[in-house]
């Protein structure tokens, strides 16, 4: 028996604007709304409304056999909310349906597991909270942003009460090992891990219009047969990608949408496949071994690793840049300070650093919106000076009125700084 | 006259040189005819209208060419291909490599220069020598004798770090041996060129760049001077302007000083190491790089700076600092420099002398009562500049050389 278990990712960065240096303690809008709201309704366009109503379609006309998962980080949502309302209606209306499972991640999709512990279990907290408002939802099982883990995230995963845990299923951390069974982390005691099947789920992602790949061009029947083959020696098979891959990394015109409308009836021709979702999969599945994972692993590139992000000093100085800001951001008690700063904490900034440019380099150019890895480099540590100034006012605030009076000082950081509270608006509170 | 550049379209100095040396020669009542290269339907100015000439008159004619300003081999061949230049079928219009193109600009200079009524040719720089030279050859063919004038700016020795690409070394050398009279823009580089080029120091007349002073009202301060101490570096970024160096002292200044930022305006080819090296070197937050910027823009940057610093390995002159001064920020600038021979409200120290950098920028940022003599005086000595005393030294280098028996 297989289980096919789907899960898409749904995300979309705050992209920063060349953010000048004449701007520095002068303007501290960071964001490029326009670029923002432009690639939000192109990809919302392309494929967020289009993969949901065949998604839709499907769990109509399959009924219960059907099943599929996502997470949407924190960004994301806001972003359908500012932009694109009808986007975020679709999906509230897939997870209507009873069969669509969500999986909480760090609001920001952010690296901050790596940097502050303190600071990621906040941002899951803050996701968990943004499922339970928008979908009346309480997620399972987590997946820690571009599927970056170690033991270290399965015991925090366990200790925040989840059953399962997403990860690659690289062969480095694998070895002779299938992705395709259920494992437990060495460290923890109930939490289950699920690992990607990535020959499969990059089949779909990365090379379905690839036309020099012997497997082009790549039909339904043709993967469900693969995925049948693994009857017998494996009980399920993880296909975790990118949701942008309908329509927007795969145009329509290359049939993944065709594809994806006849996959799930060509799964279940044969008799012993079926859908499930993660935390089903947890459920059904007893581990058949503990695996041991010291070393960070990620989905990204072909070394799976964190070097899309941190592999040059420019991303390093980047982000340790950030991170050392953590104390006076949340000591200065501004809301909108904060959010800024954590927008920034989103991995996308740093991959935009990235200099790599052989063979990943062309997916990493696709993503990019500058022109240069330093140009990026630069922009971001613009506003982190800006961010730096807008920390000192508050300090020296503080110290003139005293600490009973640090409300104050954030209203007259608010007047400086104007700026409306989207997550306010967002969550409600 | 041939150039390269013309503001508003120029990268460096060489264009504001020869904007300033136009307008006080046309002003003296000197007639120019300014020969530029120009591609063929790019994005075109109308330079009458930016210089109305007072008593002379100014003409501008362009000859359709794919040079551009400080351009290297290897630029030359990113900007052709990157801008499509070649025709139907792979054959272009344009010179294959650099130097075919720099020779085809030469030979459509002298059909200019055959329709054309002139009493002196006026070069500036390498990649106009011979253009001059194919000019000065086709007035003779219409039996008269022109005199032939090389304007040097600055020297491959200078841009390359003193590693020069022998075939504009050549060029250069052509163009100044050919030429009845030499400019310098300094001492300094009257001496590369008799030391580079084995040229008669006789031939050689120095005359210093100026600028001209104007009052008008100032571009208002960028907000980061209220909160941080503003070290400015702004040139091109390329080995001869010292980024390198100027890193080097950003990182002892950081060091010592959590509160100073260090801003970088330019590009060029050492843009991305400079990035990464600030990275590196653990000062990626106190460096800042505002790329390349023109205008109003350049002012401010000047304005938001407590002190300018020019640690160029070698500069022919140096017009940036006179810039600076104008609108009051005090300079620090290299020895190896023609500027420090015209000005006296600076702090000049050797390039390579790290320390003593550090020391100078360090003593700005700290005294208020320096910078602010600095800061004032500086701007009492821009006004005694004035791009009229170069053009009437040029004058009468052209009066000479016309009277000069052949």
């Amino acid at each position: 028996m297989v289980a096919v278990c789907f899960y898409f990712q749904v995300h979309q960065p705050y992209r920063l604007r060349k953010y000048p240096v004449f701007d520095i303690g002068a303007n501290s809008d960071y964001f490029n709304h326009e670029k923002n709201r432009e690639i939000m309704l192109k990809v919302a366009d392309k494929c967020y409304l289009p993969a949901n109503r065949v998604i839709l379609d499907l769990i109509n006309e399959m009924g219960e056999e059907f099943r599929v998962s996502y997470s949407i980080t924190g960004v994301a949502l806001e972003q359908f909310r500012e932009y694109c309302p009808e986007v975020l209606e679709s999906f509230q209306r897939l997870v209507d349906t009873g069969q669509v499972e969500l999986l909480d991640e760090t609001y920001y999709h952010s690296l901050s597991f790596l940097y502050s512990e303190r600071e990621f279990i906040e941002q899951v907290k803050m996701h968990r909270k943004a499922m339970k408002e928008l979908f009346g939802y309480k997620p399972r099982v987590f997946r820690n942003t571009e599927l970056i883990y170690n033991n270290r995230l399965a015991s925090l995963a366990e200790e925040m009460g989840y059953k399962g845990v997403l990860a690659e299923g690289a062969d480095h951390i694998l070895g002779w090992r299938s992705p395709n069974f259920l494992y437990k982390p060495v460290t923890a005691k109930r939490i289950r891990l699920l690992l990607k099947n990535y020959r499969l789920s990059d089949d779909i992602a990365f090379r379905f219009s690839e036309r020099s790949w012997e497997g082009w061009p790549l039909t339904a029947e043709k993967f469900a047969n693969w995925i049948s083959k693994i009857n017998g020696n494996g009980n399920c098979v993880n296909l975790f990608m990118d949701y942008e891959t309908f329509g927007e990394h795969q145009w329509e015109s290359t049939g993944i949408f065709d594809f994806l409308r006849r996959l799930p009836a060509e799964i279940l021709k044969h008799p012993d496949n079926e859908f499930m979702t993660p935390s089903e999969v947890v459920r059904e599945f007893k581990p058949v071994a503990e695996l041991d994972v010291h070393n960070v692993v990620s989905w990204a590139d072909v070394e799976r690793d964190l070097s899309a992000w941190l592999g040059n000093p420019m991303q390093m100085s980047a982000i340790e840049c950030l991170y050392r800001l953590e104390d006076s951001v949340k000591e200065s008690g501004d809301e909108k300070l904060l959010e800024d700063w954590r927008r920034l904490q989103t991995a996308d900034h740093f991959y935009y650093m990235c200099t790599k440019w052989f063979n990943d380099g062309d997916v990493h150019k696709y993503f990019n919106v500058y022109e240069r890895p330093h140009d990026s480099f630069i922009a971001f540590m613009n506003v982190l000076n800006d961010m730096g100034i807008r920390l000192k006012i508050h300090k020296n605030w503080r110290e003139k009125n005293g600490k009973e009076k640090n409300n104050e000082g954030k209203k007259e950081c608010e007047e400086i700084f104007g700026g409306r509270y989207s997550r306010e608006l967002l969550l409600g509170q | 006259m041939f150039g390269w550049e013309f503001p508003p379209f120029s990268s460096g100095g060489l264009g504001t040189a020869c904007y300033g040396l136009t307008r006080g020669l046309t002003n003296q009542g000197v007639d120019i005819t300014f020969v530029l290269p120009r591609i063929e339907g790019a994005l075109d100015c109308d330079y009458m209208r930016i210089l109305a000439a007072e008593k002379g008159r100014l003409k501008f004619k362009t000859i359709d060419a794919a040079l551009r300003p400080y351009m290297t081999s290897k630029a030359y061949n990113d900007f052709i291909r990157d801008f499509g230049l070649k025709g139907f079928g792979g054959a272009s219009l344009y010179g294959r490599e650099l130097f075919e193109e720099v020779d085809r600009y030469a030979r459509a200079a002298e059909a200019i220069a055959e329709d054309g009524d002139f009493d002196v040719i006026h070069c500036h720089d390498w990649m106009t020598y011979r253009a001059g030279i194919h000019a000065r050859k086709a007035a003779e063919k219409m039996g008269r004798k022109v005199p032939l004038i090389a304007h040097i700016h600055s020297t491959e020795f200078d841009r390359t770090g003193g590693h020069p690409q022998g075939y504009v070394y050549y060029l250069e050398w052509e163009g100044l041996r050919e030429a009845d009279y030499i400019v310098a823009v300094s001492d300094y580089t009257k001496g590369m060129v008799v030391r580079h080029y084995s040229i008669d120091p006789k031939k050689i007349h120095v005359i210093h760049n100026a600028i001209d002073y104007e009052e008008k009202a100032p571009a208002e301060t960028p907000k980061i001077k209220e909160f941080h101490k503003i070290v400015l570096f702004l040139g091109r970024i390329t080995i001869q302007k010292g980024p390198d160096h100027f890193l080097r002292i950003a990182k002892r200044i950081a060091e010592v000083d959590d509160n100073v930022r260090f801003i970088v305006v330019g590009s060029g080819d050492m843009f991305r190491h400079i990035v990464e090296e600030s990275a590196n070197l653990g000062i990626g937050d106190k460096v800042l790089f505002a790329d390349f910027l023109s205008g109003k823009d350049v002012e401010r940057a000047y304005r938001m700076a407590h002190v300018y610093v020019m640690p160029s390995i070698s500069e022919p002159f140096g017009l940036t600092a006179l810039e600076a001064m104008k609108y009051g920020t005090p300079v620090v600038i290299s020895k190896q420099s023609g500027v420090s021979e015209v000005i006296k409200n600076c702090l000049v120290v050797d390039f390579w002398d790290v320390n003593r950098m550090v020391d100078r920028i360090m003593a700005v940022l700290k005294y208020k009562e320096l910078r602010d003599t600095m800061s004032m005086e500086g701007v009492e000595e821009i006004k005694r500049f004035s791009w009229r005393e170069p053009a009437k030294k040029c004058l009468e280098l052209y009066r000479r050389a016309m009277k000069k028996k052949w």
